[in-house]
């Protein structure tokens, strides 16, 4: 399993556990729609970030996994704008802190939109032959 | 990849940017107070990335890596195309009810269980050990 991957498995692993254990403990109100992503998105979603990487397509042979500089963009957008999320929302009362939930979208979105770009092209049939390689 | 799944995870993914951009735009609402409106919109940003990109990408890897059956065929592909139509029906229903109100909401819900349903039927069967 590669560097990239991992990453992207023991991390959600974490969430996982950060994310149910919110669920279960400290279920205020406020903290709920926190604890919901840290699941759905740190979790859910980044598991599944991680194992497509490992398992679609190769994009070549030279570069199986397209542009691991993207991938590692990729995953430390999620995970910032994740955790700037978790820390700003509760406090989204207090001044200054608008603009951390502006910068946590921002940088979620971007992550999406980096992941989307790095994988679209591995998103292919039995047919097609691999670029640059046989 | 059979091109049943490079369809759908292709459409996985264009709801996975379609939820992540709404939900960002959720995001810069609730810190900033800006177009308070938006909010109606949280329960597509929902069924986008819930439905559309991790069911539909569970669903469109399950029928690519699969066990598959003796002379390396998926089975008659019918049922898992019907899952597929009727999951992204019920999709649009759902969003569709974000204006246009429950009765959708009811007709979308519904569509989506008989998606399930009809995937459930296809894979069962494929659940089994390799080359069985």
């Amino acid at each position: 399993m590669p560097t990239i991957v991992r990453w992207y498995v023991k991390a959600a692993l974490l969430y996982l556990a950060i994310g149910l254990g919110m669920n279960l403990g400290a279920a205020r109100w406020a903290v709920q729609p926190v604890a919901w992503h840290l699941f759905a998105t740190g979790w859910l979603t980044q598991l599944i970030f991680g194992i497509a990487l490992w398992m679609l397509p190769s994009f070549t042979r030279e570069r199986p996994r397209r542009s691991d500089r993207l991938n590692w963009a990729v995953f430390i957008t999620l995970n910032a704008g994740l955790l700037l999320r978790a820390l700003a929302e509760p406090l989204t009362g207090l001044p200054g802190r608008p603009w951390w939930l502006t910068l946590a979208a921002l940088l979620q979105w971007l992550a999406a939109l980096g992941f989307v770009i790095n994988v679209w092209g591995r998103v292919r049939g039995p047919r097609r032959p691999l670029r640059g390689g046989r | 990849m059979p091109r049943l799944s490079v369809w759908t995870v292709r459409l996985a993914l264009l709801y996975l940017l379609a939820g992540f951009t709404i939900g960002a735009l959720l995001l810069v609402s609730k810190g900033t107070g800006w177009n308070p409106g938006l909010w109606r919109w949280l329960g597509a940003h929902q069924e986008f990335l819930l439905a559309g990109w991790m069911g539909q990408f569970a669903m469109a890897v399950g029928y690519w890596a699969f066990p598959r059956y003796r002379g390396n065929h998926r089975g008659n592909p019918t049922l898992a195309v019907l899952s597929f139509v009727l999951l992204n029906g019920g999709i649009g229903l759902v969003f569709a009810a974000t204006f246009w109100g429950l009765p959708l909401l009811a007709w979308g819900r519904g569509l989506e269980a008989a998606a399930a349903l009809a995937y459930a039927f296809y894979a069962w069967p494929r659940i089994k050990p390799t080359g069985a």
